[in-house]
């Protein structure tokens, strides 16, 4: 958190209220009261309150709340699909909420594309046409829109479907088409409402895992609404907790996981929080190559690269663990000419037994980014346990 | 002792309000008197033209490739029997007049009716005027067409209009406000103005409600031209008018049925033509 990053989105103070009277509203929220006895002297609804966040240039931000906290409100806020109340949400030195109408369209089309939960395709388009919508209403040449929606459908997996109507696609087509209507514009930040809720839960995490990719790939600036949690967890690079139009917490996965900000939290990640039971061995995974400590480090290096690691584990003859080498280090042997790496070897990873409960995982991962090594009694190597495998076991076991 | 509550003397009123009217726009009633008289001739006049057999085979097409080889079927069958009780002319008249009466109540609704549809307001002004437009008897209409357009068929056409126009009306209004809000969202999310929005989602979408509402336009037009006849419009009503005061039920239930069968056709065919735009 404490490290610098590129602001795409600067979101100050910001606050919505749905009624009449808002001032009175936050005349009251100043005084220090809160929603429900807002409602009740002014019937004002204090939709949000005061919410200071930053969206990173390139990252995920997941918000997420149960319903009523005020998420759905506060993605519309971004595009102005809903007027705020008061507060500033700057992107590139513009200043949403006072913008002209002009503006505000010139800022949708360039700044925002969105992805709906219930899809919202145009039923009377065909799939073609719904990615083309978003270049057809900024008056790009038929050619060029052709063109970038094909491209944008076939990200989405998508090609060979541009003349289907929508209505002929099940679920998880039809929210590939909004993917794609929403990845044609090429605006610089994707805002997706709920989008996977309305998806069974198989092709939902299909879905999760395709927007991942696209979004390592793209490092399109993501806000993500969800009310579930395992969702959050699998997709967020960071997570803001909204509680009743407030921010409740804002951190990663982990610090989410590991560190709840308060009772409701804890009550929110109990649902999830199997870390008490799962342990380690369900979240590890077969050790994919070993060095063995009379290789030299020319076949280290050569393992790993073969099996696509940045380090990899020693193993004596018999299997039992001796340490951990990484990639850097065997590459300035090999150039230095050295015939074995017994004296490379280090020892600060973290092992563990099978049975280690998994929240204590957690917080092995915030030193050093080498994988846990799961070995038994013997110090013989069990398996291996990667950070996103914690958290993916933990998603799948709250399903459950 | 009963208090005297003066009458409220609101049929002079409007009686005043209207002798206003005529009295001063007489200019801009007899132009438009003079250009729909000219549309009715030329629209008359053509289908006239057109030997009967040949006008039976073109509708009888336009409903085979519309709706099917059986409202083709019905078509010809129809329409030879009205040629064979000798309608055949009065027949055209209506038509005319529906065709027309149709076209002008449509190209007034469809405006009026979207702008009710965006606009809260004009909506709160425009759905009591029409409820007062479809309960008023029917009859009502055709006393201020005289003094504005004289006896005759222009006449009938206003009455025609100010009856048949509520649906048109209120279908589009309902249409568009039925478009659902995502998909407003949608559009607006990707930065549609007002106008995008109208042509490209909520027009396209709420199509079939409308047809729905010009398909009601013209039963009512073709009930009310019917009744014009009280005012010397020209066609079928014409003939059950003239069979009333003769009181010759033959007469009047042969026009009756032409009536009948001129209604099915232009049903079916615009029903169709609304199901064609769905699919």
């Amino acid at each position: 958190m404490s490290e610098k990053r590129p602001v795409k989105i600067q979101v100050r103070g910001l606050s919505k209220v749905f009624g009449s009277q808002p001032m009175k509203a936050l005349e009251l929220r100043n005084q220090g009261l809160k929603r429900p006895e807002i409602l009740e002297k002014t019937g004002q609804t204090l939709g949000l309150s005061n919410l200071d966040f930053d969206v990173y240039e390139g990252e995920l931000l997941v918000i997420m709340g149960l319903s009523g906290s005020g998420k759905s409100t506060l993605i519309r806020c971004l595009n102005r699909l809903i007027d705020t109340t008061e507060g500033e949400i700057i992107i590139d030195d513009e200043n949403i909420p006072t913008l002209s109408t002009k503006e505000l369209l010139e800022c949708r089309r360039r700044h925002f594309s969105m992805v709906f939960q219930n899809f919202a395709l145009f039923p009377h388009r065909t799939v073609q046409q719904n990615a083309e919508y978003g270049l057809e209403i900024r008056g790009i040449d038929k050619a060029e829109r052709t063109e970038t929606a094909r491209n944008s459908l076939k990200q989405v997996g998508l090609d060979g479907w541009e003349d289907a109507m929508p209505s002929q696609l099940s679920g998880g087509m039809q929210q590939r088409v909004g993917l794609a209507r929403a990845l044609a514009n090429d605006s610089s930040v994707l805002l997706m409402d709920e989008a996977f809720s309305a998806l069974d839960p198989l092709i939902r995490k299909d879905m999760q895992q395709e927007l991942l990719e696209l979004q390592h790939r793209m490092k399109k600036t993501t806000v993500f609404i969800t009310h579930d949690l395992d969702e959050a967890l699998n997709i967020g690079d960071r997570i803001i907790l909204l509680k009743d139009g407030e921010i409740v917490q804002i951190g990663t996965p982990e610090e989410i996981l590991t560190a709840p900000a308060d009772e409701y939290v804890e009550r929110f990640i109990e649902g999830v929080d199997m870390s008490r039971i799962l342990t380690a061995r369900h979240a590890m995974r077969p050790v994919r190559a070993t060095a063995r400590e009379d290789d030299g480090p020319r076949t280290a290096l050569r393992k790993m690269s073969e099996n696509g690691l940045d380090s990899i584990y020693v193993t004596s003859r018999d299997r039992k663990l001796v340490g951990l080498i990484d990639a850097e280090t065997a590459e300035r042997a090999v150039k230095e000419g050295q015939q074995t790496i017994d004296s490379l070897i280090i020892q600060n990873f973290r092992s563990v037994a099978p049975d280690e409960p998994m929240h204590n995982l957690f917080a092995m991962f915030s030193d050093k980014s080498f994988p846990i090594a799961v070995i038994d009694d013997e110090r013989r190597l069990l398996g291996v346990v990667v950070k996103g495998a914690v958290l993916a076991e933990l998603a799948e076991a709250g399903d459950n | 002792m009963a208090i005297e509550i003066p009458r409220i003397e609101l049929g002079d009123w409007i009686e005043s309000g209207l002798n206003y009217l005529t009295s001063n726009y007489s200019g801009v009633t007899r132009g438009i008197s003079a250009v729909t008289q000219t549309g009715i001739n030329g629209l008359n006049d053509l289908l006239m033209w057109l030997p009967e057999w040949g006008l039976m085979g073109l509708i009888a097409l336009l409903c085979w490739r519309m709706s099917g080889l059986r409202l083709g079927i019905g078509a010809v069958l129809g329409l030879a029997l009205i040629w064979n009780l000798d309608l055949w002319d009065p027949m055209i008249e209506s038509l005319t007049l529906v065709v027309i009466a149709t076209l002008v109540a449509v190209v007034i609704a469809i405006p009026v009716g979207i702008a009710a549809a965006l606009s809260e307001r004009l909506y709160r002004v425009i759905m009591p005027v029409l409820d007062f437009m479809q309960t008023m008897p029917a009859f009502v209409y055709l006393i201020p067409a005289i003094p504005f357009f004289g006896i005759g068929s222009v006449s009938a056409i206003f009455a025609t209009v100010i009856f048949s126009m509520p649906p048109a009306i209120r279908f589009t209004t309902l249409g568009i406000r039925q478009v659902p809000k995502d998909l407003i969202e949608a559009a607006d999310a990707f930065g549609s103005t007002t106008s995008q929005k109208l042509f490209k989602v909520q027009l396209p979408l709420s199509l079939p409600t409308v047809m729905a509402g010009i398909n009601q336009t013209i039963m009512l037009a073709l009930s009310m031209v019917v009744i014009a006849a009280m005012i010397g419009a020209d066609g079928l009503g014409n003939e059950v008018w003239r069979a009333i005061q003769r009181l010759r039920p033959g007469d009047g239930f042969e026009a009756g049925i032409a009536v009948v069968i001129l209604a099915m056709l232009l049903d079916r065919l615009t029903q169709s033509f609304r199901k064609t735009r769905k699919s």
